[in-house]
């Protein structure tokens, strides 16, 4: 049954544009009930906000359903807040108690640019998906799906690469900013599967340097998976460093013997 | 009023021949453009979900230029991402007796004898060509120990023909069609806009010209032209304010093309799903859908006292009503939605709902955790136990979920002919946003299907049969006075809006609009309530013009702005949904009207009457449109009463 959470203060980061300066405002919640998601909880205070002529608090967010990966904030140091598993849009207030303070803030990596108060741009993570995260076949020629078979274990793998959402979590996690979580992910992804081999090599070579391009460099803290919403493994970043290596040595004429 | 003539405006343009052969004969006789020419013309494709970003990733590969646009930050944002069961089509994989033909014919059977079957063939007809192209893009479907694909069973089918990647398959998909894209913004062939929004659509001398947008970063307004664009815009769920559709789905890009001439149809065709997590709350944002496939193992019941209050597991077995076992003994619990939906609704007018706000009924999975034991019913549904877990704080091993109907599709949409073009000539309409294929009730997993059928396979056909004739003809830029009119009339729009200084946000109009159009166009539609809604909805609108308040300026990122647009352009769509529920005087699919039902309480078709698409035409008064019909004929299939006892 539900109760009701009182007196929880909120300090939520305000930011005019990617160049203003930032600052905490605070906010008093008196009561919400802990039925409510974290951001129906925002939802309400920006109806508040708006009817007392104030501007309404940005923030990203679209399915709720954890599946798009569109929603980002901090909660209290922590990114998608301190359930484990879980995107910001199923977190629920349960999680918290009367009288907490929580600290609100925007993904911070210096590759996430702020648009707004708590939304960030992360269309870096397109660029790099742009330069190789993907299989060429142009529509029209596909053969028939039950000709490449897919031993069961190699799908379910790829399918747990592909379950990566792109909210960014692991890079605000990391101390460095890096994206390798998130790179891999896609990689291994294709990489895994028998229709990904003929662009594989070409595949992770571009991926990583259009990732290093925008993003710091992994030094193996591990914090990328306790953020995953998806608890995406931090396997994927080996799988993809060796097939890095590979691609540096390998004679791509010869890929078909391999 | 009689209204069974036929319009001469809606040309459905539905090629000759016998059904099976419309789709090949139309190819054999469109007017192609040769390769070194298609770079000549500029299509703009407007949304990014499955049909957007597989109609401008296969378009752009054919060596059109294509400038495609989402408000969405990335186009792997699309709604489509949450799409959860699973994608028909007719592979036969299983040889279940599944093919070309029985997918058509369970889909107009499904759509209650309401879409155009030259349409529906053709889906059945490309359904086997997604698969493989998703495969061969590597989306990692489920897969038998053997390597081969997986399948699972749907609601309204007797056979396996859904494929699924775990309870992700839109995400996958949508992965699978947004990675396509990227390849080809990455090859410089398509150029993306993101974070910017269509606010109006302009036509020149009866023709769609191009698009006028607004930059969501800075409140820019701008315009584009083109040979043709694409609407793969999604649905209109959300005009219930209260649905499983994401937060940000809206009608704005079909509703102003429809405000410039292209006609609405079947706004009335709206689907309630019936398994998603009941309200708990006023000011709850969003419901939570519990995927279908729930339903092949858990069952529905209700307590058949009303007001009864006990905990479930105190009411003794003989005290419940498992009440789709009841009633529809041959396929009980995979009842289709309509049906299924309607049923609950019932149960809880009847006093007999459950829960805090008695507002749901019971999915019981009791029975199968003694028959299967837990950890099967783990495997199977463990990812959705633990999210309706994470929602309500309820753990469904221990006692039964709660569900309830929500808003989740909308089988409606812009009126398109067999080539997807709506009445404005170069303006198409793909995916959700179209009416095309699935009738008065949507199939579960088609629309998926209908998506990418469109983006892949069909669009990139027909939009050529219109290119041609304007091969080295000069089209208007946007320097034409046209384009500086009607991107003055959105500056106008916004900057009325941005100035409202009443006393209540966008939201809580919403919410109010959303509750008017689910008492009364929403599961159980009456002539008196329908004149009701259509009375009070432009009330409220005239409140909303004085009463509404928007801070933060014109210009900059301004959310509650564009929740404004998007809620005025409800508020019309909402008076046309009921003006559309009013004329139709019969019950079909998901339109049950309470005084056109069997004894038995089911649908009851006017096939006489009724059998026809009512596409409307923009007055300038939302409540009264002007109706134009294109009947339905049925050469193949011949109307039968929908029964799934
Ligand atoms: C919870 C849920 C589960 C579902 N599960 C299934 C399932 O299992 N199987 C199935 O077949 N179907 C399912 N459906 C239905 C299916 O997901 C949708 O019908 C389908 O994905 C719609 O795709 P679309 O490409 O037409 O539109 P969308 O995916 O909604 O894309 C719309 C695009 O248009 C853009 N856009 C909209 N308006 C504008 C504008 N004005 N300016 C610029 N851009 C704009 C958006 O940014 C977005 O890119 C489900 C739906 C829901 C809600
Ligand atoms: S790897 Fe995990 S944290 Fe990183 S973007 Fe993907 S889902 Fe988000
Ligand atoms: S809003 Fe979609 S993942 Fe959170």
């Amino acid at each position: 049954m539900s109760t009701t959470l009182k007196n929880l203060t909120l300090k939520i980061w305000r930011q005019d544009g990617p160049n203003g300066a930032g600052r905490f405002d605070t906010h008093v919640i008196d009561e919400i009930t802990d039925e409510a998601s974290f951001l129906e909880m925002l939802d309400i205070l920006n109806e508040q906000l708006i009817e007392n002529g104030d501007e309404a608090v940005v923030f990203d967010h679209d399915c709720r359903e954890g599946i798009c990966g569109t929603c980002s904030l901090m909660i209290n140091g922590q990114a998608h807040g301190p359930e484990r598993a879980t995107a910001t849009c199923q977190l629920h207030m349960r999680k918290f108690s009367s009288g907490d303070t929580i600290v609100i803030e925007p993904w911070r990596a210096s590759a996430f640019p702020i648009v707004k108060d708590l939304m960030v741009d992360r269309s870096a993570f397109d660029r790099i998906i742009e330069s190789g995260g993907f299989i060429t076949a142009a529509t029209g020629g596909a053969p028939d799906a039950n000709l490449i078979p897919v031993p069961k274990p190699v799908a379910d793998a790829a399918m747990d690469a592909a379950q990566c959402i792109g909210c960014g979590a692991c890079v605000a996690a990391c101390p460095n900013g890096a994206a390798n979580l998130f790179t891999s992910a896609k990689i291994s992804h294709l990489n895994l599967l028998p229709q990904g081999q003929a662009e594989r090599y070409q595949r992770v070579e571009n991926m990583v340097e259009t990732m290093d391009e925008y993003f710091g460099s992994c030094t193996n803290h591990g914090e990328c998976e306790a953020a995953c919403p998806k608890e995406i493994s931090i396997d994927m970043i080996a799988l993809m460093n060796s097939d890095y290596r590979k691609a540096k040595v390998k004679n791509r004429k010869a890929l078909s013997r391999t | 009023m009689s209204m069974t003539i036929a319009s001469p405006v809606l040309d459905s343009k539905t090629p000759d021949g016998p059904v099976a052969d419309k789709w090949d004969n139309f190819k054999a006789n469109e007017k192609l453009v040769n390769p070194a020419n298609k770079r000549k013309f500029k299509i703009i494709v407007v949304g990014t979900g499955l049909a957007g970003a597989s109609a401008a990733a296969t378009l752009a590969e054919l060596g059109y230029q294509v400038d495609a646009f989402t408000f969405h930050d990335s186009p792997r944002r699309a709604h489509s991402i949450a799409a959860q069961g699973g994608i028909n089509a007719a592979k036969n994989y299983r040889g279940d007796g599944d093919s070309v033909n029985r997918l058509f014919y369970d889909t107009i059977k499904g759509g209650d004898f309401r879409s155009r079957e030259s349409n529906v063939h053709r889906l059945a007809q490309v359904s086997v060509n997604i698969i493989d192209q998703m495969v061969a893009q590597g989306v990692p479907f489920a897969r038998e120990y053997g390597g081969m694909l997986d399948n699972r069973s749907f609601g309204g089918a007797q056979v396996s023909r859904t494929f699924y990647a775990r309870g992700q398959t839109g995400q996958q998909l949508l992965l699978g069609a947004y990675q396509q894209l990227a390849r080809q913004i990455g090859l410089g062939n398509v150029r993306l806009f993101n974070r910017t929004e269509l606010v109006d659509v302009v036509t020149v001398d009866g023709r769609c010209a191009g698009i006028v947008t607004r930059d969501l970063m800075n409140g820019e307004v701008t315009s584009h032209a083109a040979h043709a664009v694409v609407l793969a815009t999604g649905g209109y769920g959300n005009a219930f304010f209260l649905s499983t559709n994401a937060m940000a789905c809206n009608v704005t890009a079909a509703w102003r093309a429809h405000r410039r001439g292209a006609f609405f149809a079947n706004p009335c065709y709206t689907q309630i799903h019936p398994t998603c997590i009941p309200q708990s709350d006023d000011f709850q944002s969003k419901l939570t859908l519990m995927s279908e496939s729930l339903r092949n193992d858990g069952r529905v019941w209700v307590p058949k006292m009303a007001g009864d209050t006990r905990a479930p597991a105190d009411i003794p077995e003989d005290e419940r009503d498992y009440y789709l076992e009841r009633l529809y003994p041959s396929f009980g619990n995979l009842a289709p939605r309509d049906i299924s939906s309607r049923a609950a609704k019932r149960a809880v007018d009847n006093g007999q709902g459950v829960g805090p706000k008695q507002n749901g009924v019971y999915l019981d999975f009791a029975d199968a955790i003694g028959r299967l034991g837990a950890d099967v019913v783990r495997e199977r549904y463990g990812n959705l136990f633990d999210m309706y877990e994470r929602i309500t704080g309820e753990n469904p091993y221990e006692v039964p979920m709660r569900i309830y109907p929500a808003s989740h599709y909308t089988m409606g949409g812009l009126w398109v002919d067999y080539e997807l073009m709506t009445t404005i000539p170069g303006l198409y309409a793909a995916g959700e946003a179209n009416f095309s294929d699935h009738g008065a009730n949507r199939l579960g997993a088609s629309a998926l299907m209908q998506g990418l059928s469109d983006g892949y396979f069909v669009l990139p056909y027909t939009i050529s049969n219109y290119l041609a004739q304007w091969l080295n003809k000069s089209i208007p830029d946007t320097s034409h006075p046209e384009f500086a009119k009607v991107e003055a009339e959105a500056r106008d729009r916004y900057h009325r809006l941005a100035s409202s200084d009443g006393t209540r946000g966008p939201d809580w109009f919403h919410r109010e609009l959303g509750k008017i159009i689910w008492d009364y166009c929403g599961m159980e539609r009456t002539e008196a309530g329908l004149d009701k809604a259509l009375s009070e909805i432009p009330a409220l609108y005239e409140e909303f013009r004085r009463d509404l308040k928007v801070t933060g300026g014109e210009f900059g990122l301004n959310q509650t702005l564009e929740k404004a647009a998007r809620t005025e352009d409800f508020f019309e769509l909402g008076m046309t949904m009921c003006r559309d529920a009013l004329e139709r005087r019969e019950s079909c699919g998901g339109h049950f009207r309470a005084e056109y039902q069997t004894e038995e309480g089911e649908a009851l078709r006017d096939d006489e009457n009724f059998a026809h698409v009512s596409a409307w035409e923009y007055t300038g008064d939302a409540t009264q449109p002007t109706l134009h019909i294109e009947p339905l004929v049925y050469e193949e299939v011949s109307f039968q009463t929908r029964s799934y006892k």
